[in-house]
């Protein structure tokens, strides 16, 4: 702990004329769980596609590792350590549950997650890896998509969205993986709408509202209502009733 | 029995068609892009061979060996700077882009090598038919092209579905961004499908001068049955092309046995037929249309 | 009884939407004496120059079309020739009627206009590069096609009749007129299409077809009448072309020619705005009559710079020249000004 892994500093980044994130700046430590709590339009899923390379910012920097990666192609950023599960997994649809899994280990760097230790992680994988992935269910693609980005053997794991059009049991289960991940040397920056979930996995919490930070801090050192402020920008008991009565 | 050479001449021509259209089906399903020079690369690959030949002392049938690789690599850099820049525009400049190049070649070897036709020298050997009946003509070198369309396809099918590079190209074709996700350097992925695509496609410009003459303006007639052979067969479907080339193929066999006149009108009627009634072809998915 | 809130009265903004940035009684002006002196060429021009116009004309015609398909509703049709032809073999076969050649040029419009809707029907289950090709086919069969009607020339061509009841000069200087009028008849056409509701139709297509479908905006409709349209107009050009060169010949009116010109026209001038075909035409005319001599390398150089342009400066000639000038001939954009007059600094209004 303590050793900064990603180093975001002062981001901007527009989408045509708006603005998606304003200012933004966070460290990632080695080791620990970051999530990226927001409504939806907060930005959250542009941060994460700014951080992988899909996306150009307007001004600001990123870091990772002490070099400054900014402006490099996603496909370097793979090469180098930082694997991002996009949001709406993007799954070959195409292909095999197996050949996803070969697509991101053809690139790979030497480490912990071989296509075996992803079907050790998954051991539903195996028996169905010859199958489409349209055949398989939410949560499964969930998985796979997750595998695929493991097998890159990456130091930095970006999640977008995990709990979108799944189940609460489903997301619940994918969750119970994450600090099986982290103990295999791989820190993670979470990005989600589900607060409780997002909050019950992380060592730290950031929030954003409309682009720009409006709270960070240590779960068990945050409120409640704090948190809902910094989620929705106001007080939910202070807003006011008109009280006119026709006649 | 006239029937059974119509039909038999159909599947000749259309194992051609499939060659010839082989590469704008990959172009178009990894890089979203109609390369409306594509015919023309055909030709031009043929002038070279022919004009190339004698300054290598090697017999023009061979001359393939030489210019099917230059070729690859012609596409694979033409990819990385022309095409790479038209396509970080938008698909508009690319057609537009492409077509341009199309009336540029054409009217380039024009002015270059007139309209006059010529062809591959074959050699006498190969130049001969077969007569298994009193009607039905097989010549030798419509066979071999057949042939080599079908091994070529069947060579391009096993790549993209075993190999690691193949993999990576349907990967692509899938998803672009999901696959530089995972790592593909997408550029390069779009140089290998160009290079591929021109690669095939002079292959099958140098087969189309070893079966007939060839003009500046072969390209463009050729590009037309290609694109229908795509249709016919299905869009996606590498097997399905070589299935609409053979229908195609047919077809302009009956019309023209029917009358000279109608052999292409006959093919055109066929993919209008095909786009009225199952726009997705015979074996197609439905990614090409609206 | 309820008291209903008095509605607040919005504050003034301060901003204005204007249709040009200068005052149109320049373009006005300046329109009409062109016209004035276009009418009146073949009695103050020499005969070459009148005829050089003609084809000038015709080739407006065709990339105004081709303009309003490709850079307003977003169709790249390499088929226009299709209906070139159909235009011109249709006044050939009104003439063959009898009907008075000049005469048939509206109903050669109506006629491939017409002709084109049922290719709608097709065509437009295809998108981008196999939309593109399809135009193509449908422009090969109707050669073909019509190559095979004797009575109409086969694929050898005939003489259009009716036109031998007059003088040569007559039908010299009838014929350009009616080339003109037919071209200023296009022109004004596009332009007033583009300022109606239509045009505002077809630029939010343009810019943003989801947005402009979940505002409500017909998109299918509106492409299949812009294609309409465009099928007319080249019909008209067909007609037009017809009658300039009488001996009618499936190779020459459905030749792929057209489309390369005004595909490169269109391009070369800038997509999208209605000068563009215009400046665009003024250069190739240059360029073809000044490289007549050697074969076709006018069109191998105004290819390269076609290509040229759309890899470097997509917005063509007349384009760049808005871009940097903010001015319009023929505006058919919207600007914002702001209080103090001003032209509000955005992107522009393309």
């Amino acid at each position: 702990m303590g050793d900064v892994l990603l180093d975001v500093r002062e981001l901007t980044v527009h989408h045509g004329q708006l603005c998606a994130i304003d200012n933004v700046s966070f460290e990632l430590n080695r080791g620990e769980v970051l999530t990226m709590i927001g409504a939806n339009g907060a930005g959250k899923s542009t941060l994460l596609r700014t951080i992988a390379g899909l996306h150009h910012p307007t001004s600001g920097s990123i870091d990772f590792e002490g070099v400054d990666v900014t402006k490099w192609q996603p496909h370097k950023r793979v090469a180098r350590g930082i694997s991002l599960v996009p949001e709406g997994r993007r799954l070959f649809s195409t292909m095999t549950l197996e050949e996803n899994l070969l697509v991101g280990a053809g690139q790979s760097k030497t480490g912990p997650f071989t296509v075996q230790r992803v079907y050790e992680l998954f051991d539903w994988m195996p028996s169905r890896r010859k199958q489409r992935v349209w055949q398989l269910s939410g949560g499964e693609q969930q998985a796979v998509a997750i595998g695929r980005a493991l097998v890159a053997n990456p130091k930095v794991l970006l999640l977008d969205e995990l709990s979108l059009g799944l189940a609460p049991i489903i997301v619940e289960r994918i969750y119970a993986l994450v600090p099986e991940i982290v103990a295999q040397g791989v820190s993670i920056l979470i990005v989600e709408q589900d607060v409780a979930q997002g909050v019950t996995v992380a060592d730290r919490v950031h929030c954003l509202l409309e682009g720009k930070t409006s709270l960070t801090g240590v779960p068990a050192d945050l409120t409640s209502e704090q948190i809902d402020h910094a989620y929705f920008g106001a007080d939910l008991t202070k807003i006011s009733v008109p009280t006119e009565v026709s006649e | 029995m006239i029937w059974v050479n119509v039909i038999i001449q159909g599947i000749l021509v259309g194992g051609f068609y499939a060659l010839f259209a082989c590469g704008l089906s990959l172009m178009f399903g990894v890089l979203k892009v109609i390369n409306l020079a594509h015919g023309d690369m055909a030709v031009v690959a043929a002038y070279v061979a022919v004009l190339l030949s004698p300054h290598l002392h090697i017999a023009m049938v061979w001359s393939f060996l030489i210019v099917v690789p230059i070729f690859g690599l012609l596409g694979y850099v033409l990819q990385r700077t022309l095409i790479q820049r038209s396509i970080d525009r938008d698909p508009f400049t690319t057609l537009l882009v492409t077509f341009g190049l199309s009336v540029i070649i054409e009217n380039l070897l024009l002015e270059l090598y007139t309209a006059n036709g010529r062809t591959v020298n074959i050699g006498s050997i190969i130049a001969q038919s077969w007569h298994p009946g009193s009607i039905v003509y097989i010549s030798y070198v419509s066979l071999v092209v057949l042939a080599a369309a079908v091994l070529v396809l069947a060579v391009l099918q096993l790549f993209l579905s075993k190999s690691r590079t193949g993999r990576l190209i349907r990967a692509v074709a899938d998803d672009r961004e999901a696959a530089q996700l995972s790592g593909a350097n997408y550029k390069h992925i779009f140089g290998i499908a160009a290079a591929i695509a021109f690669a095939t496609v002079a292959l099958a410009g140098i087969a189309y001068g070893m079966m007939t003459q060839f003009a500046p303006t072969s390209g463009g007639v050729n590009l037309l049955f290609a694109f229908e052979a795509v249709v016919v067969g299905g869009i996606g479907s590498l097997w399905g092309t070589l299935v609409g080339g053979i229908a195609l193929g047919v077809a302009q066999q009956f019309g023209a046995h029917v009358n000279p006149q109608y052999q292409v009108l006959a093919g055109n009627l066929l993919f209008l037929l095909v786009l009225a009634v199952r726009p997705q072809g015979l074996f197609g998915k439905k990614t090409a249309l609206a | 009884m309820s008291k209903s809130p008095t509605p607040r009265a919005l504050p003034s903004t301060g901003v204005a939407i204007r249709r040009s940035t200068h005052s149109p009684i320049y373009t006005l002006v300046g329109s009409v004496i062109i016209v004035v002196l276009l009418t009146a060429a073949p009695w103050i021009a020499p005969a070459q120059v009148a005829s050089t116009l003609m084809n000038f004309f015709i080739l407006v015609i065709m990339a105004t079309m081709w303009n309003l398909l490709a850079g307003y509703a977003g169709m790249v049709s390499i088929g226009q020739q299709a209906f070139v032809g159909l235009g011109a073999y249709a006044t050939l076969y009104f003439a063959l009627k009898g009907v008075n050649p000049f005469l048939t040029i509206p109903l050669a419009a109506l006629a491939s206009g017409i002709i084109a809707i049922p290719v709608t029907y097709l065509l437009f289950r295809l998108r981008g590069g196999y939309f593109s090709i399809a135009t193509w086919v449908i422009a090969d069969t109707a050669m073909l096609v019509i190559g095979t009607i004797a009575v109409l020339g086969g694929g050898t061509g005939r003489l259009m009749p009716g036109l031998q009841n007059l003088s040569p000069s007559q039908t010299a200087h009838y014929s350009y007129l009616a080339t003109w009028f037919v071209a200023l008849i296009v022109i004004i056409g596009t332009y007033l299409l583009l300022r109606s509701r239509l045009g505002l139709v077809l630029a939010s297509i343009r810019d943003n077809e989801v947005a402009a479908r979940s505002a409500g905006a017909n998109v299918r409709a509106a492409r299949r009448t812009v294609y309409i349209i465009a099928a007319a107009g080249c019909g008209a050009a067909g007609a037009v072309l017809a009658i300039s060169q009488p001996f009618i010949q499936p190779t020459n009116e459905f030749s792929m020619q057209w489309a390369a010109e005004m595909l490169f026209v269109s391009m070369i001038g800038g997509l999208g705005t209605i000068e563009g075909p215009i400046i665009g035409s003024i250069i190739f005319f240059v360029l073809q009559q000044s490289l007549q001599q050697q074969g076709v390398w006018y069109l191998i150089i105004f290819g390269t710079f076609a290509v040229a342009v759309a890899l470097w400066q997509p917005k063509g000639l007349w384009g760049a020249f808005r871009s940097r000038f903010h001015s319009e001939l023929l505006p058919v954009g919207h600007w914002v000004k702001n209080a103090d007059g001003k032209r509000a600094t955005g992107t522009l209004p393309e």
